[in-house]
């Protein structure tokens, strides 16, 4: 499972950072977030592509699972 | 698709609020501009002396505060800041000095074409040209790295300034500047001017709207979502300028506007990439802003002090056209904006000569 963690970085780079996860395709992905734009924002574009969205809460941050 | 309604319900509303500004006494296509809203603040407490663009703007306090109220309430509050603050206030005067030669925010670019001023394309098309410029820069790596939770007084104090800001505006302060004509003397009542930046605010905390975001989105990702917001501000203050007649078709004579193509181009080719580089638009700014945002504060400082430059060195357009001063500017700053593009983009200058990164 490819994981990436975008904390502290600002639009759209949470979303450029998974851009450039997925390029190789992976089946299923973690998307660890800090605000709720960029959680809106990476959950957008992902399904987008295709693929199911869970999240799970950790602390205050959220982390993405996506799986095709 | 919820998510996509609301946003267009948003722009509509937007557009139709920007619209009703002008009607109760704000120049035309000028409901919302907060490049020369902020111009305005600028001048209101005396950065800068142009006595036609004075005044304390009341929308631009309502946006930060409109925004800061729902990021309470939707626990979207979030003190944090530290991601290249200097590098971002730089790129703050950069946006403001293009924004006013072009003579209004990429906003007000939108509100200018519904009003049927057709310099508002060369804007549109230079605006496009820098954010595609900017997002070569994003998909070579550029960011300005990460920032960190900060404690909330951090975040508390942009909204603080506002509301002093406000009660200086209330209270007749007799050393704050106000214009007695041109632009700044042009303004809705106070309280309904508040009243529309606060409802603009919570509209775009909500939905994020952002006019660089929009095209941005549709280049990088494909994705029409913000674009929406963008279409429908456009569409609604197209309807309401028709309905009140202050629609005007053509590029002659338009209100606080000049027919210079190619500066017009030029300034927002300044604007679109400075934004791009700073994740948003002046609006996305000062919402992010009154979300906690420290870095968008400090960028909003940027615009402020951008302001003064423009106006004290003279690099400001008037109706008239681009000033000499203010076309020699867009050269230096074109060249400086290649600087900090490169210099920030990992794989243009390696990961390693960025410096080291603590995450």
């Amino acid at each position: 499972m490819e994981k990436i963690d975008t904390r502290g970085m600002s639009c759209p780079q949470p979303v450029l950072m998974t851009k450039k996860a997925i390029e190789k395709n992976p089946s299923s992905l973690e998307v660890l977030v800090d605000n709720n734009t960029a959680k809106n924002n990476v959950t957008r574009f992902l399904k987008n592509l295709g693929y199911n969205i869970d999240y799970k809460e950790e602390d205050e941050d959220t982390i993405i699972i996506a799986r095709k | 698709m919820k998510e996509k309604r609301d946003i267009i319900i948003a722009g509509a509303i937007v557009g139709i609020i920007s619209v009703l500004l002008v009607r109760f006494g704000n120049p035309k296509n000028m409901g919302f501009c907060i490049a020369c809203f902020i111009r305005d603040i600028a001048g209101g407490i005396g950065l800068h002396r142009a006595p036609i663009v004075q005044y304390i703007r009341p929308e631009v306090i309502g946006l930060g505060l409109g925004a800061f109220i729902i990021s309470m309430k939707n626990k979207e509050f979030q003190a944090k800041g530290g991601s290249s603050p200097f590098t971002r206030f730089i790129l703050g005067i950069v946006v403001m000095i293009g924004a006013l030669i072009f003579l209004g925010c990429p906003l007000r670019m939108v509100l200018r074409l519904a009003g049927g001023d057709l310099n508002a394309i060369f804007g549109i098309v230079g605006f496009v040209v820098g954010i595609y410029v900017g997002v070569y820069f994003l998909n070579k790596g550029f960011n300005l790295k990460r920032n960190y939770t900060l404690p909330n007084f951090e975040g508390y104090l942009f909204p603080i300034v506002n509301v002093g800001l406000f009660i200086l505006l209330i209270s007749g302060f007799s050393m704050l500047f106000f214009s007695e004509e041109g632009p700044g003397s042009m303004r809705a009542p106070i309280w309904i001017a508040l009243i529309a930046g606060l409802i603009v605010g919570v509209l775009a905390q909500k939905t994020r709207l952002c006019m660089v975001g929009g095209i941005r989105d549709m280049i990088l990702f494909r994705d029409g979502y913000l674009i929406s917001g963008f279409l429908a501000i456009f569409v609604f203050a197209l309807i309401g300028n028709l309905i009140f007649g202050y629609f005007n078709l053509g590029l002659a004579e338009q209100p606080v506007a000049h027919t210079d193509g190619l500066w017009n181009f030029l300034g927002m080719v300044l604007a679109g990439w400075g934004s791009v580089l700073l994740g948003g638009c002046p609006l996305r700014q000062l919402i992010l802003a009154g979300e906690g945002n420290g870095d968008s504060a400090v960028t909003v400082m940027g615009y402020l002090v951008g302001a003064a430059i423009s106006h004290n060195f003279g690099l400001a357009s008037s109706t008239a056209g681009a000033s000499d001063n203010g076309k020699i500017s867009v050269f230096i700053l074109l060249v400086l904006m290649v600087v900090i593009s490169v210099l920030n983009s990992e794989e243009l200058v390696g990961k390693k000569a960025l410096g080291k990164s603590s995450n």
